[in-house]
């Protein structure tokens, strides 16, 4: 162990956000750099590979105008630490903590590496609480639950954002007496974006902090300000007892930021060129999620993925699939019908809906109706595949309702526009649908609890 | 032995330690990280890191264990969550709180009561290994204690009387101590008298698997499926109810609140059979996607040989794994890091050697005490973008017995489970259906034929339809239609435990009333196909 900082002027390689010292003497794995040259210029990095005495480290910032004779490297002797503190509240960070409005740092309770360790699986408290978002395609059929991770899939051009507005608008304090926390990490966003997600912040009147990396921030910054985030989420939930809304946009940035390092040191590239390790990377992120038994607070996550070239199929998406508890996909076509939010409900699925919803938790009659209408909207869907081809008046009467009952689902119940609408809202709208279609299953109930038809079979699946 | 730490790289730890063997395991590092040694130079070692290696610093120490990668075999396992090292989670929690942190040693089998032991032997009796020299409880089971595979000798000391921990239960005249607990190395596979061939079907009470493709005891199935359709769910509610002695269920990099969900339900539901908690008759191994990758590709060994273990006890074992997708990706990180040439899509060229041999330790075996035990294996894959070309499926469709295709059309219209039955198949169909109709009737047979051909029909009438429109065909095809929306929605979908008299009375009402509506029509009369 040293006590002291050392420091050298041994840089013999560096290349984009790489840099190779040599002759060093006694340095960890992870341990934090700082880099300073004469003219000022003062960076963090993290030692990425040690080879006797030579050493591998990535640098954080931007490294044009770095030379080899002149850069001095020195070892902190630990990790890269966060400063937490209630007082983070209602502060704004770049991708390096630092702030980026107004005050200077504030003085920190307690200091944590970035670098968590994973929770402990029998730690884990089932996530069975119910988010109210306001939203009917999520609340009726896609429910989220306290310390679930929820992402968004959306495609180029698709109002991502304006959802992810109103859910926090809506999802705001209110329920429980768990004081209601957002964190937002804006990852390579444009001003735009970021002004508009800012407004959006601004308006939940719920508390937040915000770690910012815009579209031309450095791209390291961009893989920290998220585990930043999370460090901070960490924290407030289960050392202050807060439940934390973890708000990620957008993902599709971050993988390309790793792929873009990845490539730096010179790994192997996998699909598409996204390295290997990208799931659990991704995972690294995603499964600090949850509720810890025992302890008040929860982090959810609720990351936007923006697919390219609208493909669910692109590793990004399909990884991000694989980890996470479900998906809100939102569709192209529903929004150039003016649908908004735009939810395709079909590929869309919350995998912890069964355990938040029913009698206590929203309403009894929640799986019923959710269960239904989807049965009906799928069957509605694929019918309009047939009229394509026979037209609507080769189709038999019963396929003629189911046609129109899709149409008035969508226009409808999945159309909400600004309206935010309670839990109770959303099932009886939901209700009043299939009453005038007269699609409420009546042999439902009289099948009883044995039965195992395809109509109440909806489990929750997990891949 | 004692080396110093020369280079560090991502999970890769290179030493200047000498005298280790191939696969040694080594403590390295203040904490005494578990690693292993898979490259051996002259003067310095390549070591494999199975945990988080953040902070370590050149020059600390690496110690030889003198054994390979290990785990301790005997009374109380069941009902313990373990991680991919056989570090039971509950006492990890114990130690570090919510949250994984570094520690050193975690005994597996901590043993804080005495066991009750019977003798079945007496000093004099020579025995080898594999032999069983007495009893001790278990839960439900009778837990024989054996004499470790490799071990013989003359008994010198054995008596019934209750076993203090770490106490042996004999002695041999060598000196040698045989203890209720054994250690053995993970990777190399446990020894038999001779492996049978599957004779017996697995009943998962999932009514398309038993029925349609049914798996044999010893035999392995596979399910590839993309995100979304039912992997887990499917193999957990395998894990609940399949009729065998002992669950061994792998959760190798998933979610960590499945897992939570998982033990919550366990421990309150139970066994239909036994009617104790489901955990009694459980084993899990545990490595979350964020838990270190590398004990990831550990974990699956840890299982099997958890599992071949309770199969020399003479018990029917099922191991479940979900999923071997993510084994081979750890696979794969830790060959890139060690800088081997990749294969295909990067994974390296022995992926599919090492699955086969891992597959192949599934069987049905005589064991060294002549009781007959087996190891069936059911292994998700999650091939990504849900594209079944890709390499982990394909290694793995060399060496499973049966393959059942997860189906996302299936998944988003909530038929589950989503198997698909036009491209599912099983090798031990014929073998299976026979026990079946023996053990039930003629019957299954009979039906099994007729459900395939209704169902080989739709897929041939569906492009049809998708032509003309329902209301151009035929009423014949019409009828046929309807039955096998019948049988699908109420026969392949379910949600419940359906025993096998069960699924033959479903599928048997159902063709039946199709047999009758169809005579009805050749008679020409009107007919409610909807019956």
């Amino acid at each position: 162990m040293r006590l002291a900082e050392h420091r050298y002027r041994t840089v013999t390689r560096l290349a984009g956000q790489l840099l190779l010292v040599e002759q060093v003497a006694a340095v960890r794995l992870g341990e934090l750099v700082r880099i300073s040259d004469p003219d000022g210029i003062v960076m963090e990095g993290e030692v990425l590979e040690i080879d006797r005495d030579r050493v591998l480290v990535q640098l954080f910032g931007e490294t044009r105008g770095l030379d080899c004779d002149h850069t001095v490297v020195s070892f902190s002797g630990g990790a890269k630490q966060v400063p937490l503190g209630r007082e983070i509240l209602g502060r704004c960070f770049n991708g390096s903590f630092t702030p980026l409005v107004g005050l200077p740092l504030f003085l920190p309770d307690i200091w944590r590496p970035v670098g968590a360790y994973p929770m402990n699986p029998v730690s884990r408290q089932r996530p069975t609480e119910f988010i109210e978002t306001g939203i009917s395609a999520i609340d009726g059929l896609n429910t989220l639950v306290k310390g679930q991770k929820l992402p968004i899939f959306s495609c180029a051009g698709l109002p991502a954002k304006e959802l992810v507005a109103r859910i926090l608008r809506n999802a705001g304090p209110g329920g429980g007496a768990t004081p209601f926390v957002v964190i937002f990490a804006a990852l390579g966003l444009t001003f735009q974006e970021y002004s508009f997600y800012m407004n959006a912040l601004a308006d939940t009147r719920a508390e937040y902090v915000a770690f910012v990396n815009m579209a031309d921030d450095p791209v390291m910054e961009r893989l920290l300000a998220p585990r930043l985030a999370l460090a901070v989420a960490e924290y407030l939930a289960f050392e202050q007892g807060m439940d934390v809304l973890v708000l990620i946009s957008d993902m599709l940035n971050y993988c390309d930021a790793l792929r873009e390092i990845a490539n730096a040191r010179e790994e192997l590239p996998g699909r598409r060129g996204y390295p290997g390790y990208m799931y659990s990377d991704l995972a690294s992120l995603y499964e600090r999620a949850g509720r810890v038994r025992g302890r008040e607070g929860s982090i959810t996550i609720l990351p936007v993925v923006t697919m390219p070239e609208d493909d669910i199929t692109h590793p990004i998406p399909d990884l991000t699939g694989y980890i996470t508890e479900g998906q809100i996909v939102l569709s192209r076509d529903l929004h150039q019908q003016g649908v908004f939010p735009p939810i395709d409900v079909l590929p869309s699925l919350s995998r912890l809906m069964q355990k938040g919803i029913g009698e206590g938790r929203t309403r009894e009659d929640h799986n019923r109706v959710a269960n239904q209408l989807y049965k009906s909207y799928a069957r509605g869907r694929e019918l309009r595949k047939l009229e394509a081809i026979v037209g609507r008046d080769g189709m038999m009467a019963a396929d003629q309702v189911l046609l129109d009952f899709s149409g008035a689902f969508e226009q409808e119940f999945v159309n909400q526009g600004v309206e935010r609408r309670s839990i109770t809202a959303t099932i009886d709208l939901g209700l009043e649908l299939l009453q005038r279609f007269k699609l409420l299953d009546q042999d439902e109930s009289a099948k009883g609890g044995k039965s195992d038809a395809p109509s109440d079979a909806k489990q929750s699946p997990a891949a | 032995m004692g080396g110093k730490i020369i280079s560090l790289s991502g999970p890769t730890v290179t030493t200047d330690l000498t005298g280790l063997k191939l696969y040694d395991r080594v403590a390295v590092g203040e904490n005494g990280l578990t690693g292993e040694a898979v490259r051996l130079d002259s003067k310095t070692a390549t070591i494999q890191v199975y945990e988080d290696t953040r902070g370590l610093a050149l020059g600390e120490s690496v110690v030889s264990r003198g054994e390979s990668l290990s785990v301790s075999l005997g009374p109380g396992l069941l009902g313990v969550m373990f991680d991919g090292l056989q570090r039971p989670l509950a006492e990890q929690e114990k130690r570090t709180g919510p949250f994984i942190g570094p520690v050193a040693e975690l005994t597996a089998l901590n043993r804080r009561q005495g066991l009750e032991f019977v003798a079945r032997k007496k000093p004099g009796d020579p025995v080898r290994g594999g032999d069983i020299l007495g009893f001790v409880r278990e839960g439900a089971f009778e837990h024989a204690v054996l004499v470790p595979p490799g071990r013989e000798g003359i008994i010198a000391r054995i008596d019934s009387r209750t076993l203090e921990p770490g106490e042996s239960v004999c002695t041999l005249e060598n000196g040698e101590e045989i203890g209720p607990i054994h250690s053995w190395p993970v990777r190399r596979p446990r020894p038999y008298r001779q492996k049978l061939s599957p004779g017996t079907p697995v009943v998962t009470g999932q009514r398309i698997i038993d029925f349609l493709f049914p798996l044999a005891r010893g035999g392995t199935a596979m399910i590839p499926g993309g995100f979304g359709t039912g992997k887990t769910i499917l193999e957990q509610t395998i894990a609940k109810y399949a009729d065998v002695d002992i669950v061994i269920y792998v959760g190798c990099g998933e979610r960590g609140n499945e897992m939570s969900e998982m033990i919550e339900e366990f421990r309150e539901l139970s066994d239909p059979r036994t009617g104790r908690s489901l955990m009694e008759r459980t084993v899990m191994v545990v490595n979350t996607s964020n838990m270190p990758v590398a004990a990831r590709e550990a974990s699956i060994y840890t299982a099997v040989t958890m599992g071949e273990y309770y199969r020399d006890l003479g018990f029917d074992v099922l191991l479940l794994a979900d999923s071997i997708s993510r084994w081979a990706e750890a696979l794969r990180e830790i060959s890139s890091s060690l800088e081997e040439m990749p294969g295909e899509e990067g994974y390296p060229t022995y992926l599919a050697s090492r699955l086969a041999s891992f597959v192949e330790r599934a069987g049905v075996v005589e064991t060294f005490a002549g009781r007959t035990g087996s190891l069936s294996m059911i292994l998700s894959v999650s091939p990504p973008g849900g594209d079944f070309t890709e390499p982990v499926t394909q290694a793995l469709l060399r060496t499973a017995g049966s393959f059942l295709v997860l189906d996302t059309g299936l998944a988003n219209a909530r038929h589950f489970p989503a198997i698909n039955w036009g491209q599912s198949y099983s090798l031990y169909e014929e073998a299976m259906t026979g026990q079946f109709t023996a053990a039930l009737s003629g019957e299954w047979q009979e039906m099994r034929a007729r459900c395939r051909e209704v169902l080989r029909r739709e897929l041939a009438l569906k492009e049809i339809v998708e032509i003309v429109g329902l209301e151009g065909m035929q009423e014949r095809d019409r009828l046929l239609l309807d039955v096998a929306e019948r049988i699908r929605g109420r026969f392949l979908a379910q949600n419940a435990y359906s025993p096998p008299q069960e699924t033959l009375a479903r599928i048997r009402e159902i063709l039946i009333d199709y047999a009758q509506a169809e005579a009805g029509m050749t008679d020409g009369a009107e007919t409610d196909a909807a019956g």
